[in-house]
Protein backbone atom coordinates (compact mmCIF):
# COMPACT_ATOMS: atom_id res chain seq x y z
CA UNK A 1 0.00 0.00 0.00
CA UNK A 2 1.61 3.27 -0.88
CA UNK A 3 1.74 6.19 1.32
CA UNK A 4 -1.15 8.14 -0.37
CA UNK A 5 -3.81 5.26 0.09
CA UNK A 6 -2.43 4.29 3.66
CA UNK A 7 -3.37 7.74 4.42
CA UNK A 8 -6.24 8.03 2.88
CA UNK A 9 -8.29 4.56 4.58
CA UNK A 10 -6.14 5.92 8.14
CA UNK A 11 -8.15 9.10 7.73
CA UNK A 12 -11.34 7.49 7.10
CA UNK A 13 -11.60 5.40 9.98
CA UNK A 14 -10.03 8.35 12.26
CA UNK A 15 -13.04 10.02 11.37
CA UNK A 16 -15.23 7.54 12.59
CA UNK A 17 -13.21 7.14 15.76
CA UNK A 18 -13.36 10.88 16.38
CA UNK A 19 -17.01 10.83 15.81
CA UNK A 20 -18.24 8.30 18.33
CA UNK A 21 -15.30 9.50 20.63
CA UNK A 22 -16.82 13.01 20.58
CA UNK A 23 -20.14 11.74 21.54
CA UNK A 24 -19.32 9.22 23.58
CA UNK A 25 -16.78 11.01 25.90
CA UNK A 26 -14.65 8.00 25.49
CA UNK A 27 -11.73 9.53 22.71
CA UNK A 28 -10.81 7.92 19.41
CA UNK A 29 -8.48 5.17 20.40
CA UNK A 30 -10.88 2.28 20.57
CA UNK A 31 -11.17 2.35 17.30
CA UNK A 32 -8.03 3.82 15.90
CA UNK A 33 -5.60 1.36 17.52
CA UNK A 34 -7.47 -2.46 16.47
CA UNK A 35 -7.74 -0.33 13.11
CA UNK A 36 -4.13 0.38 12.95
CA UNK A 37 -2.52 -3.03 14.81
CA UNK A 38 -4.59 -5.99 13.88
CA UNK A 39 -5.80 -4.44 9.83
CA UNK A 40 -2.80 -2.81 8.72
CA UNK A 41 -0.03 -4.24 10.64
CA UNK A 42 1.16 -1.20 12.11
CA UNK A 43 3.77 -2.07 15.09
CA UNK A 44 2.21 -1.64 18.61
CA UNK A 45 4.24 1.21 20.21
CA UNK A 46 3.41 3.62 16.62
CA UNK A 47 -0.55 2.27 16.98
CA UNK A 48 -0.39 3.52 21.02
CA UNK A 49 1.37 7.21 19.93
CA UNK A 50 -1.20 7.43 17.24
CA UNK A 51 -4.37 6.46 19.82
CA UNK A 52 -3.05 9.48 22.49
CA UNK A 53 -2.97 11.69 19.28
CA UNK A 54 -6.37 10.92 18.54
CA UNK A 55 -7.46 11.16 22.26
CA UNK A 56 -6.14 14.86 22.63
CA UNK A 57 -7.43 15.49 18.75
CA UNK A 58 -10.59 14.60 20.39
CA UNK A 59 -10.47 16.30 23.57
CA UNK A 60 -9.34 19.25 21.58
CA UNK A 61 -11.81 19.36 18.66
CA UNK A 62 -15.25 18.64 20.18
CA UNK A 63 -14.34 20.51 23.82
CA UNK A 64 -14.66 23.82 21.64
CA UNK A 65 -17.88 23.35 20.79
CA UNK A 66 -18.86 21.78 24.03
CA UNK A 67 -17.99 24.27 26.41
CA UNK A 68 -19.84 26.96 24.01
CA UNK A 69 -22.70 24.37 23.99
CA UNK A 70 -22.37 24.65 27.81
CA UNK A 71 -23.08 21.15 28.77
CA UNK A 72 -19.41 20.25 30.27
CA UNK A 73 -18.72 20.64 33.70
CA UNK A 74 -15.75 22.76 34.47
CA UNK A 75 -15.51 22.24 38.35
CA UNK A 76 -16.50 18.62 38.69
CA UNK A 77 -13.97 17.70 35.10
CA UNK A 78 -10.96 19.98 37.17
CA UNK A 79 -11.60 18.17 40.54
CA UNK A 80 -11.60 14.99 39.42
CA UNK A 81 -8.88 15.38 36.98
CA UNK A 82 -6.73 14.92 40.14
CA UNK A 83 -7.18 12.04 41.10
CA UNK A 84 -7.04 10.55 37.37
CA UNK A 85 -3.64 12.10 36.74
CA UNK A 86 -2.41 11.03 39.67
CA UNK A 87 -3.93 7.30 38.91
CA UNK A 88 -2.26 7.85 35.80
CA UNK A 89 1.19 8.87 37.18
CA UNK A 90 1.17 5.70 40.12
CA UNK A 91 -0.13 3.42 37.09
CA UNK A 92 2.79 4.19 34.60
CA UNK A 93 4.75 3.10 37.68
CA UNK A 94 3.54 0.09 38.76
CA UNK A 95 3.95 -1.44 34.82
CA UNK A 96 6.39 -3.40 35.72
CA UNK A 97 4.66 -4.95 38.94
CA UNK A 98 1.76 -5.54 38.23
CA UNK A 99 0.11 -8.68 36.10
CA UNK A 100 -1.37 -6.44 33.34
CA UNK A 101 -2.96 -9.30 31.08
CA UNK A 102 -4.78 -10.68 34.28
CA UNK A 103 -5.69 -6.89 35.25
CA UNK A 104 -6.99 -6.71 31.26
CA UNK A 105 -9.67 -9.60 31.65
CA UNK A 106 -10.81 -8.00 35.00
CA UNK A 107 -11.30 -5.08 33.89
CA UNK A 108 -13.14 -5.96 30.75
CA UNK A 109 -15.54 -8.19 32.50
CA UNK A 110 -16.13 -4.60 34.15
CA UNK A 111 -16.65 -2.82 31.41
CA UNK A 112 -18.89 -5.34 29.89
CA UNK A 113 -20.94 -4.92 32.78
CA UNK A 114 -20.73 -0.97 32.80
CA UNK A 115 -22.28 -1.32 29.37
CA UNK A 116 -25.15 -3.64 30.68
CA UNK A 117 -26.46 -1.01 33.04
CA UNK A 118 -26.09 2.07 30.90
CA UNK A 119 -28.27 0.17 28.10
CA UNK A 120 -30.70 -1.34 30.61
CA UNK A 121 -30.94 2.33 32.40
CA UNK A 122 -34.43 3.79 32.40
CA UNK A 123 -34.46 7.81 31.22
CA UNK A 124 -33.11 9.51 33.94
CA UNK A 125 -35.51 12.13 36.44
CA UNK A 126 -33.78 15.61 37.91
CA UNK A 127 -34.54 16.34 41.14
CA UNK A 128 -34.85 13.46 42.89
CA UNK A 129 -31.13 13.09 43.88
CA UNK A 130 -30.27 14.85 47.72
CA UNK A 131 -27.03 17.08 47.10
CA UNK A 132 -23.77 15.75 48.83
CA UNK A 133 -22.72 18.65 51.14
CA UNK A 134 -19.15 17.92 49.76
CA UNK A 135 -20.38 18.90 46.08
CA UNK A 136 -22.45 21.53 47.49
CA UNK A 137 -18.77 23.13 49.28
CA UNK A 138 -17.22 22.40 46.03
CA UNK A 139 -19.45 24.01 43.85
CA UNK A 140 -20.15 20.99 41.73
CA UNK A 141 -23.56 21.18 40.99
CA UNK A 142 -24.06 22.60 37.38
CA UNK A 143 -26.48 23.52 34.77
CA UNK A 144 -27.04 22.17 30.57
CA UNK A 145 -28.71 23.28 28.71
CA UNK A 146 -32.50 21.80 28.34
CA UNK A 147 -35.58 22.35 26.04
CA UNK A 148 -36.85 25.23 27.98
CA UNK A 149 -33.47 27.08 29.35
CA UNK A 150 -30.66 25.55 31.81
CA UNK A 151 -31.51 22.92 33.59
CA UNK A 152 -30.39 22.43 37.45
CA UNK A 153 -28.64 18.93 39.03
CA UNK A 154 -26.98 18.10 41.51
CA UNK A 155 -24.08 16.08 42.13
CA UNK A 156 -23.82 12.93 44.71
CA UNK A 157 -21.45 10.61 46.13
CA UNK A 158 -18.44 12.90 45.58
CA UNK A 159 -15.88 11.04 47.55
CA UNK A 160 -17.18 7.44 45.81
CA UNK A 161 -16.68 9.25 42.11
CA UNK A 162 -13.83 10.85 43.07
CA UNK A 163 -11.93 7.35 43.90
CA UNK A 164 -13.33 5.57 40.76
CA UNK A 165 -11.59 8.62 39.07
CA UNK A 166 -8.50 7.13 40.46
CA UNK A 167 -8.83 3.86 39.70
CA UNK A 168 -9.98 4.99 35.85
CA UNK A 169 -6.32 7.17 35.83
CA UNK A 170 -4.24 3.99 37.07
CA UNK A 171 -5.97 1.69 34.58
CA UNK A 172 -4.96 3.91 31.82
CA UNK A 173 -1.37 4.16 32.94
CA UNK A 174 -1.24 0.58 33.88
CA UNK A 175 -3.35 -0.72 30.14
CA UNK A 176 -2.46 1.99 27.46
CA UNK A 177 -6.53 2.50 27.34
CA UNK A 178 -9.86 2.44 28.96
CA UNK A 179 -9.68 5.52 31.07
CA UNK A 180 -12.78 7.68 28.92
CA UNK A 181 -15.17 4.64 29.88
CA UNK A 182 -14.37 5.01 33.63
CA UNK A 183 -14.88 8.53 33.80
CA UNK A 184 -18.18 8.56 32.05
CA UNK A 185 -19.47 5.49 34.33
CA UNK A 186 -18.04 6.93 37.50
CA UNK A 187 -20.00 10.45 36.89
CA UNK A 188 -23.77 9.09 35.29
CA UNK A 189 -23.64 5.74 37.80
CA UNK A 190 -22.10 6.45 40.49
CA UNK A 191 -22.38 10.53 41.03
CA UNK A 192 -25.55 10.95 38.60
CA UNK A 193 -24.34 13.81 37.05
CA UNK A 194 -27.09 14.31 33.72
CA UNK A 195 -25.29 12.00 30.45
CA UNK A 196 -24.42 14.85 28.26
CA UNK A 197 -22.78 16.32 31.25
CA UNK A 198 -20.50 13.16 32.22
CA UNK A 199 -19.66 12.34 28.51
CA UNK A 200 -18.71 15.80 27.64
CA UNK A 201 -16.82 16.48 31.04
CA UNK A 202 -15.13 12.83 30.40
CA UNK A 203 -14.24 14.97 26.43
CA UNK A 204 -12.22 17.42 29.02
CA UNK A 205 -10.85 15.43 31.32
CA UNK A 206 -9.33 12.69 28.67
CA UNK A 207 -7.25 15.23 27.03
CA UNK A 208 -5.46 16.44 30.11
CA UNK A 209 -4.75 13.02 30.93
CA UNK A 210 -3.51 12.24 27.49
CA UNK A 211 -1.21 15.56 27.63
CA UNK A 212 -0.22 13.73 31.14
CA UNK A 213 1.45 10.94 29.56
CA UNK A 214 2.49 12.48 26.22
CA UNK A 215 5.63 13.12 27.96
CA UNK A 216 6.56 9.57 27.91
CA UNK A 217 5.31 8.50 24.41
CA UNK A 218 7.49 10.97 22.74
CA UNK A 219 10.65 10.51 24.82
CA UNK A 220 10.31 6.71 23.64
CA UNK A 221 9.70 7.23 20.43
CA UNK A 222 5.68 6.03 19.57
CA UNK A 223 4.57 8.98 17.81
CA UNK A 224 5.16 9.19 14.42
CA UNK A 225 4.61 11.86 12.24
CA UNK A 226 3.55 10.17 9.10
CA UNK A 227 0.93 7.82 10.63
CA UNK A 228 -0.15 10.54 13.19
CA UNK A 229 -0.86 12.96 10.47
CA UNK A 230 -4.04 10.80 9.15
CA UNK A 231 -5.25 10.02 12.38
CA UNK A 232 -5.09 13.46 13.61
CA UNK A 233 -6.68 15.26 10.81
CA UNK A 234 -9.38 12.65 10.20
CA UNK A 235 -10.52 12.38 14.24
CA UNK A 236 -10.48 16.25 14.38
CA UNK A 237 -13.19 16.25 11.35
CA UNK A 238 -15.45 13.31 12.85
CA UNK A 239 -14.92 15.19 16.33
CA UNK A 240 -16.31 18.57 14.89
CA UNK A 241 -19.11 16.57 13.22
CA UNK A 242 -19.98 14.39 16.59
CA UNK A 243 -19.98 17.55 18.54
CA UNK A 244 -22.31 19.46 16.36
CA UNK A 245 -24.46 16.54 16.67
CA UNK A 246 -24.90 15.79 20.21
CA UNK A 247 -27.19 18.56 21.29
CA UNK A 248 -29.71 17.67 19.02
CA UNK A 249 -29.52 13.88 20.02
CA UNK A 250 -31.67 12.14 22.37
CA UNK A 251 -30.05 10.73 25.50
CA UNK A 252 -31.53 7.19 24.82
CA UNK A 253 -29.71 6.59 21.79
CA UNK A 254 -26.13 8.64 23.22
CA UNK A 255 -26.77 5.77 26.09
CA UNK A 256 -27.06 2.82 22.99
CA UNK A 257 -24.17 4.44 21.41
CA UNK A 258 -21.97 4.34 24.38
CA UNK A 259 -23.11 1.06 25.40
CA UNK A 260 -22.16 -0.43 22.21
CA UNK A 261 -18.83 0.95 21.70
CA UNK A 262 -17.86 0.32 25.42
CA UNK A 263 -19.14 -3.18 24.69
CA UNK A 264 -16.16 -2.92 22.19
CA UNK A 265 -13.82 -1.97 24.43
CA UNK A 266 -14.55 -4.97 26.51
CA UNK A 267 -13.66 -7.28 23.81
CA UNK A 268 -10.91 -5.80 23.12
CA UNK A 269 -9.85 -5.62 26.04
CA UNK A 270 -10.01 -9.31 27.02
CA UNK A 271 -9.23 -10.25 23.32
CA UNK A 272 -5.61 -7.86 24.83
CA UNK A 273 -5.31 -10.12 27.95
CA UNK A 274 -6.13 -13.42 27.02
CA UNK A 275 -3.43 -13.21 23.59
CA UNK A 276 -1.26 -10.35 24.86
CA UNK A 277 -2.17 -8.55 21.86
CA UNK A 278 -2.98 -4.63 21.63
CA UNK A 279 -1.13 -2.91 24.63
CA UNK B 1 -15.96 37.18 35.52
CA UNK B 2 -18.75 34.64 35.49
CA UNK B 3 -18.35 31.11 34.91
CA UNK B 4 -19.69 31.66 31.36
CA UNK B 5 -17.65 34.66 30.45
CA UNK B 6 -14.90 32.76 31.05
CA UNK B 7 -15.79 28.97 29.38
CA UNK B 8 -16.46 31.27 26.16
CA UNK B 9 -12.99 32.30 26.47
CA UNK B 10 -11.46 29.06 27.17
CA UNK B 11 -13.70 27.96 24.18
CA UNK B 12 -12.34 30.59 21.50
CA UNK B 13 -8.58 30.01 22.73
CA UNK B 14 -9.26 26.17 22.42
CA UNK B 15 -10.46 26.87 18.54
CA UNK B 16 -7.69 29.34 17.77
CA UNK B 17 -5.11 26.65 18.86
CA UNK B 18 -6.55 23.27 17.36
CA UNK B 19 -7.06 25.50 14.44
CA UNK B 20 -3.69 26.45 14.42
CA UNK B 21 -2.20 22.71 14.94
CA UNK B 22 -4.44 21.83 11.83
CA UNK B 23 -3.55 23.79 9.57
CA UNK B 24 0.57 22.98 10.19
CA UNK B 25 -0.04 19.33 10.30
CA UNK B 26 -2.41 19.71 6.84
CA UNK B 27 0.44 21.68 5.36
CA UNK B 28 2.67 19.42 6.61
CA UNK B 29 0.45 16.64 5.00
CA UNK B 30 0.08 17.97 1.97
CA UNK B 31 3.59 17.85 1.23
CA UNK B 32 4.54 14.59 2.69
CA UNK B 33 2.17 13.39 0.38
CA UNK B 34 3.17 15.18 -2.47
CA UNK B 35 7.35 14.43 -1.52
CA UNK B 36 6.59 10.79 -0.83
CA UNK B 37 2.82 9.68 -1.29
CA UNK B 38 3.72 7.07 -3.82
CA UNK B 39 6.43 4.91 -1.51
CA UNK B 40 5.33 2.45 0.42
CA UNK B 41 4.28 2.89 3.47
CA UNK B 42 5.06 0.82 6.37
CA UNK B 43 4.74 0.92 10.20
CA UNK B 44 5.58 -2.82 10.86
CA UNK B 45 8.69 -1.97 12.08
CA UNK B 46 9.25 -0.18 15.44
CA UNK B 47 12.28 2.43 15.04
CA UNK B 48 12.90 4.05 18.23
CA UNK B 49 15.23 6.56 17.21
CA UNK B 50 12.47 9.03 15.92
CA UNK B 51 11.70 10.98 19.43
CA UNK B 52 9.66 13.91 20.22
CA UNK B 53 10.89 17.21 20.07
CA UNK B 54 14.78 16.28 19.73
CA UNK B 55 14.12 14.50 16.67
CA UNK B 56 12.77 18.25 14.73
CA UNK B 57 16.09 18.57 13.26
CA UNK B 58 16.61 15.29 11.77
CA UNK B 59 13.23 14.62 10.13
CA UNK B 60 12.70 15.25 6.54
CA UNK B 61 10.94 18.37 6.13
CA UNK B 62 7.70 17.50 5.74
CA UNK B 63 7.49 15.09 8.84
CA UNK B 64 9.36 17.65 10.75
CA UNK B 65 6.22 20.21 10.16
CA UNK B 66 3.65 17.82 10.89
CA UNK B 67 5.64 16.84 14.11
CA UNK B 68 5.69 21.02 14.61
CA UNK B 69 1.79 20.74 14.53
CA UNK B 70 1.42 17.70 16.80
CA UNK B 71 3.23 19.15 19.55
CA UNK B 72 1.21 22.49 19.06
CA UNK B 73 -2.04 19.75 19.54
CA UNK B 74 -0.33 18.08 22.53
CA UNK B 75 0.06 21.76 23.83
CA UNK B 76 -3.36 22.80 23.70
CA UNK B 77 -5.02 21.07 27.13
CA UNK B 78 -1.93 22.29 29.15
CA UNK B 79 -3.00 25.91 28.14
CA UNK B 80 -6.56 24.59 28.73
CA UNK B 81 -5.73 24.10 32.28
CA UNK B 82 -3.50 27.10 32.48
CA UNK B 83 -6.39 29.71 31.16
CA UNK B 84 -8.56 27.91 33.67
CA UNK B 85 -6.21 29.19 36.63
CA UNK B 86 -6.67 32.36 35.04
CA UNK B 87 -9.91 32.31 35.13
CA UNK B 88 -10.33 30.64 38.86
CA UNK B 89 -8.01 33.49 40.06
CA UNK B 90 -10.07 36.15 38.40
CA UNK B 91 -13.02 34.74 39.91
CA UNK B 92 -11.30 34.75 43.74
CA UNK B 93 -12.55 31.38 44.09
CA UNK B 94 -9.52 29.75 46.32
CA UNK B 95 -9.83 26.17 46.15
CA UNK B 96 -10.25 26.00 42.72
CA UNK B 97 -7.16 27.75 42.38
CA UNK B 98 -6.04 25.48 44.68
CA UNK B 99 -7.12 22.52 42.82
CA UNK B 100 -6.12 23.70 39.03
CA UNK B 101 -3.19 24.37 40.81
CA UNK B 102 -3.06 20.77 41.88
CA UNK B 103 -3.69 19.25 38.22
CA UNK B 104 -1.16 21.35 36.67
CA UNK B 105 1.45 20.35 38.88
CA UNK B 106 0.89 16.56 38.27
CA UNK B 107 1.19 17.27 34.60
CA UNK B 108 4.44 19.22 34.84
CA UNK B 109 5.55 16.04 36.79
CA UNK B 110 4.98 13.79 34.65
CA UNK B 111 6.05 15.80 31.25
CA UNK B 112 9.03 16.45 32.90
CA UNK B 113 9.92 13.08 34.11
CA UNK B 114 9.71 12.50 30.68
CA UNK B 115 12.59 14.38 29.68
CA UNK B 116 14.79 13.50 32.26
Amino acid sequence: MNAAVFSAVVFAASTLAGFLGALTGLGGGVIVTPVLALLLGVDLHYAMGASLVSVIATSSGAAAAYVREGFSNIRAGMFLEIATTLGAVAGAHLTTAVPTSVLAIIFGAVLLYSAWNTFRKPSEGPGAISPDPLAVRLRLDGSEPGPSGRVHYHVTRVKAGFSLMFGAGLLSGLLGIGSGAMKVIAMDQVMKIPFKASTTTSNFMIGVTAAASAGIYLRRGYIEPGLAMPVMLGVLSGSLAGARLLPGTRTRALRLVFAAVVGLLAVEMIYNGIFGGLS
Amino acid sequence: MTDERLEQIIANLLRAGVALSAAVVAAGGVWYLASSGATVADYGQFHPEVRGPGSLGTLPGPLALIQTGLLLLIATPVVRVIFALVGFALERDRIYVGITLGVLMVLAYSILIAWL
